[in-house]
Order: structure tokens, then C-alpha cells, then sequence
């Protein structure tokens, strides 16, 4: 296996694009990815791009040759491969796509996610939400996917004593760092207060304690290490990407609080770059509830089983903290745009290891993850990348 | 979209609790489920009607939930454990207030939705404090 490195990245700006099509937003996230890669598009050998349900979000299956023709690369005749795991589409699409460089089989291809949610009622997106779960045995019983969110929340406060106030501060930092996200869907600041106020939507969480639907687009491009000096002088190096499964329903698992395909992808990822948890200067982690980036936390082992709430309480994972988490506002305040989410946060850490991150920069980041989920946790996919 | 087929081909395990059970190491599937992980090959799978008792692991109430859901908010939703050993999850007909993390449950035969214009409607297993 070769070293790969990120030489490109791009993104469209997260929230209700009302006047840009699924394919539009596809293309402005390679375009950009590819611009600043400084390469030609017909040096793209191959295109993998995530989303999980343009065939219901859209009506439009067979999106992986849509996006390479649109992207003008139709005449090249590449390969284009549509991945999809849920919300970690995105993360997925980039795994696979570190591979075919990693195995030599290509040298130069681009991963992308992409998800146009809001051509329909936000009604019928959020049951879409429901499809990432075991419709059959979850869902025809009255399962949303919050509700299963609140019922980890549930037992994690009882058995570790985290708090509706240690979860509404995960929201309240995460859009304090979106502030300075120009790409973010939401940039304004929220207190406790206004989470805490916020309706309930699956007790114990309250509206703000959600990320949103919204639409987006995010891209990367990937080449053999050895090369990328080649385009870049600052090319990220994808040290570690890893990815594992569990039971789809959250019933079923070991623990109820505790994601094991997050425990046994991040602990092929340690494996695999010789790090462990200390060594990481900052991290993108899937919060799409207030009480999953607690569990994410802990999980990865930043933090210990039961005290993500304490630690997020106490400001270790702020920008400044000692492990800065979703320093782009997380899925939480940029919007999550499901098969989109997994790139997006690759293109944060990469900027911020190229030190490009303006205001919101993590000062000295050296290594930093990404942690991507699908529905409750049934597929991690997790990438560790220094610069 | 509508489709009578798939929620009648669950029809059994659903109306009446009927999982499955496997011979040879004793674990018990609801939802039911035709290849024992820990046996696998070596595993015999055979149908087993769920005593229907059990407790709470963890409950939320749904104060939002999709139209399509056809459930009118609030609701209450929980993970059982049943007797046997497997967890499901299911509505719990109470006050919110009412539920709590080790009640003891029973479970009830119920209309559990409909779908689509038409208002197919489908039943199933829901549960109420025992
Ligand atoms: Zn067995």
C-alpha cells in the first residue's frame, strides 16, 4: 500500500441552496476541489461520490455518472461510483477512494458528497432520517431517529450523571465556532438558554439539540503522496482511513451508549497511523444530536466512558481546549446535508492543517480526525490526515 | 409506495410477539431473525412465541414526529427487555410521566399505523405498565 495526500479541497456553502439543483451543487464542490488542486480535470482517474438518497431527496438514482458528466468529464469516460452508508456516505466515499490510490490502482481521483434535501417538505426529510435505521423494526413502531438519539441520552445521564445543560453546551459551542465558518448554515452564537427553551422534539432533546436539513456539496482531491509536491505545497496526508459496522438497530447493541463501530474503526485507525488518542490536535466528529458528539468523544478516547459531558462543561473542547472538537461548528451548525456531512469535515481538517482556517484556526494542528456515522451508529467511518 | 406485502409478510411476528429461538446455544431473536450470530451455520433456527413481559432499558416521549409516522404526539417510545432476553423496541401506552428505567411491561395488540392515502392499517405489538 502507497501513502495518499489530499492536494484539493472545495465546498459549497451548507444551508437551503433554493436556487441551485442537486447536480449544480455537485459540480461548484469538484470544481473548487479540483481549482485548488491546480490540476486539469482529465488528470481525475476516477470519481466516488456519497449521498444516500437522491433517489427520494431528488428522484434521480445513478448519480455517479450524472455528477462526472455535469463535471464535464463524461468524454473521459471514468469510472464513477455512487457509495452510500446513511449520513456516512460522505466519509464512506472518501475510504474508498484513499483505497484505489492506496492500492496503486489509480493515481489521481477525486471523493465527493453531495445531498439536495430540501426539494422536499422538511416533513418527508426527516422520515427519510428514518431510513438510516431498521425501518422494520424501529421505525413502524414510531422511531424517529432523534427519538433514538434521546433514549442514549437517557441512559447516559442516568448511569454517568451528564446533564441537559453539558449537551445544550456541545450546541452552544459548536455554533460559536461556526461564527467565523463562512460555509456554515447557521453563524450566529446561541446560549444554554436558547437550547434549553428550544422545544422538545424526543425528550430529553430539544430542537437545538438537532442538526439541521439542509443542502451541500463538499469534494476532495486525493493523489499518490509521493507525488503531491508536485501540486501542492501544503498537501494533507491521509495517515489513517478506517471503517466499520454494527447492528443497525440501536436495540441490539452492547451498549446502548456506546457506538462500537466508532470503538473499532478508530482503533484501526490508531493502528494504522502508530498514534493514539493524545496525539490528536483537533477533531470533526459526527454530532448530529448534542448527546453524539458526547459519545463520539468518548468513544474515540479523547475522553473516558462517561465523562464527554463533564469535559464539554469544562471547555476541553473548544478551540483552545485540550482537544478542540468540530471547530467548523459540526454538523450542528453548518447543517448537515447527510451523504455531503463526511466530506465536508475532511475539507475543515484540511484547511485547518494547511493553517487556512481564518478565525477559527486550531493553533498548531499537526493531526486531526474525522469521525463519520450512519443512522445510530450502524457504520464509523473514521480518517486520521497530518499535514 | 403503498405495499400490503410488506407489512403482511411480518404479519405473524408482529400480531403475535412470534420470534425465533436458536436450539442449539438457546438464544432468543425478536425481531426474529433466521441465522444465529454466535452459531451461525451450526445454529438451528426455530419459531418462538415471546411470553410478551419484559422491562424498560430506555424510553424517550416523541413530542415531534413526521406526518407520515401517523401517530399523534406525544407518544411514548421505550427498549424492552423481554423475559427471554432480547430487546425490542416499542410504543408504551402511558403518561409520560408514568414510564421509568426498570418498569415492569406487558405487551398489547394494537393498531400501530397506517400508510398512504389509502390508510392501509397495520397492527402490531405495543406495550402498557404491567
Ligand atoms: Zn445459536
Amino acid at each position: 500500500m502507497r501513502e495518499v495526500a489530499i492536494i484539493g479541497v472545495g465546498t459549497t456553502k451548507f444551508g437551503e441552496l433554493w436556487e441551485k439543483s442537486f447536480r449544480d451543487i455537485a459540480v461548484e464542490a469538484g470544481l473548487k476541489a479540483i481549482e485548488d488542486a491546480g490540476i486539469g480535470g482529465e488528470e481525475i482517474e476516477a470519481l466516488y461520490g456519497g449521498n444516500m438518497s437522491a433517489g427520494r431527496f431528488v428522484e434521480q438514482e445513478h448519480v455517479g455518472a450524472l455528477i462526472a458528466d455535469y463535471a464535464g468529464l463524461a468524454g473521459f469516460h471514468i469510472p464513477a461510483t455512487r457509495v452510500e452508508a446513511a449520513c456516512a456516505s460522505g466519509g464512506l466515499a472518501l475510504h474508498l477512494a484513499v483505497l484505489s490510490v492506496a492500492s496503486g490502482w489509480y493515481n489521481t481521483v477525486i471523493a465527493a458528497g453531495v445531498e439536495k434535501m430540501t426539494d422536499v417538505e422538511s416533513d418527508v426529510a426527516d422520515d427519510l432520517l428514518a431510513s438510516s435505521v431498521d425501518r422494520k423494526w424501529e421505525a413502524i413502531y414510531g422511531a424517529t431517529l432523534p427519538s433514538l438519539f434521546a433514549q442514549m441520552a437517557r441512559i447516559h445521564m442516568g448511569r454517568y450523571h451528564t446533564t441537559s445543560e453539558q449537551m445544550a453546551k456541545v450546541a452552544v459551542k459548536n455554533h460559536a465556532n461556526a461564527v467565523h465558518n463562512p460555509y456554515a448554515q447557521y453563524r450566529s452564537k446561541m446560549t444554554l438558554e436558547n437550547v434549553l427553551s428550544s422545544p422538545l422534539v424526543a425528550d430529553p432533546l430539544h430542537v437545538l439539540d438537532c442538526s439541521s436539513i439542509a443542502d451541500g456539496a463538499a469534494a476532495v482531491v486525493l493523489c499518490a503522496a509521493e507525488k503531491a509536491r508536485k501540486y501542492t505545497d501544503s498537501p494533507v496526508y491521509v495517515k489513517a482511513s478506517a471503517q466499520a459496522s454494527d447492528t443497525i438497530s440501536l436495540h441490539d447493541r452492547r451498549d446502548i451508549t456506546t457506538m462500537d463501530a466508532t470503538v473499532f474503526a478508530v482503533k484501526k485507525a490508531y493502528q494504522m497511523a502508530s498514534l493514539d488518542p493524545s496525539h490528536i490536535d483537533l477533531a470533526e466528529v459526527h454530532d448530529s444530536y448534542t448527546i453524539a458528539e458526547i459519545i463520539a468523544i468518548e468513544d474515540l478516547r479523547f475522553f473516558k466512558k462517561g465523562e464527554g459531558g463533564i469535559a464539554t462543561e469544562e471547555g476541553e473542547t473548544e478551540i483552545g481546549g485540550r482537544i478542540p472538537i468540530n471547530p467548523s461548528g459540526g454538523l450542528k451548525a453548518c447543517g448537515h446535508p447527510l451523504g455531503a456531512t463526511g466530506v465536508r469535515q475532511v475539507v475543515e481538517i484540511a484547511q485547518q492543517l494547511r493553517g487556512e482556517a481564518g478565525k477559527r484556526q486550531v493553533p498548531n494542528a499537526e493531526l486531526g480526525l474525522t469521525h463519520n456515522i450512519g443512522g445510530t451508529g450502524g457504520t464509523a467511518v473514521v480518517h486520521i490526515f497530518s499535514r | 409506495m403503498a405495499s400490503t406485502a410488506k407489512f403482511w409478510r411480518e404479519q405473524e411476528s408482529r400480531y403475535n410477539l412470534e420470534g425465533t429461538r436458536c436450539s442449539n446455544c438457546g438464544s432468543f431473536f425478536f425481531p426474529p431473525r433466521s441465522l444465529c450470530p454466535k452459531c451461525r451455520r451450526k445454529g438451528t433456527i426455530v419459531p418462538y412465541k415471546f411470553k410478551g413481559t419484559g422491562e424498560v432499558v430506555t424510553y424517550t416521549t416523541v413530542y415531534q414526529a413526521p406526518r407520515n409516522n401517523n401517530r399523534q404526539t406525544p407518544y411514548t417510545l421505550a427498549i424492552i427487555e423481554l423475559d427471554e432476553g432480547t430487546r425490542m423496541l416499542s410504543e408504551v401506552i402511558c403518561e409520560p410521566a408514568q414510564i421509568s428505567t426498570g418498569m415492569r411491561v406487558r405487551a398489547v395488540f394494537r393498531k400501530l399505523g397506517e400508510e398512504g392515502e389509502k390508510g392501509i392499517i397495520y397492527y402490531g405489538t405495543k406495550f402498557v405498565p404491567a
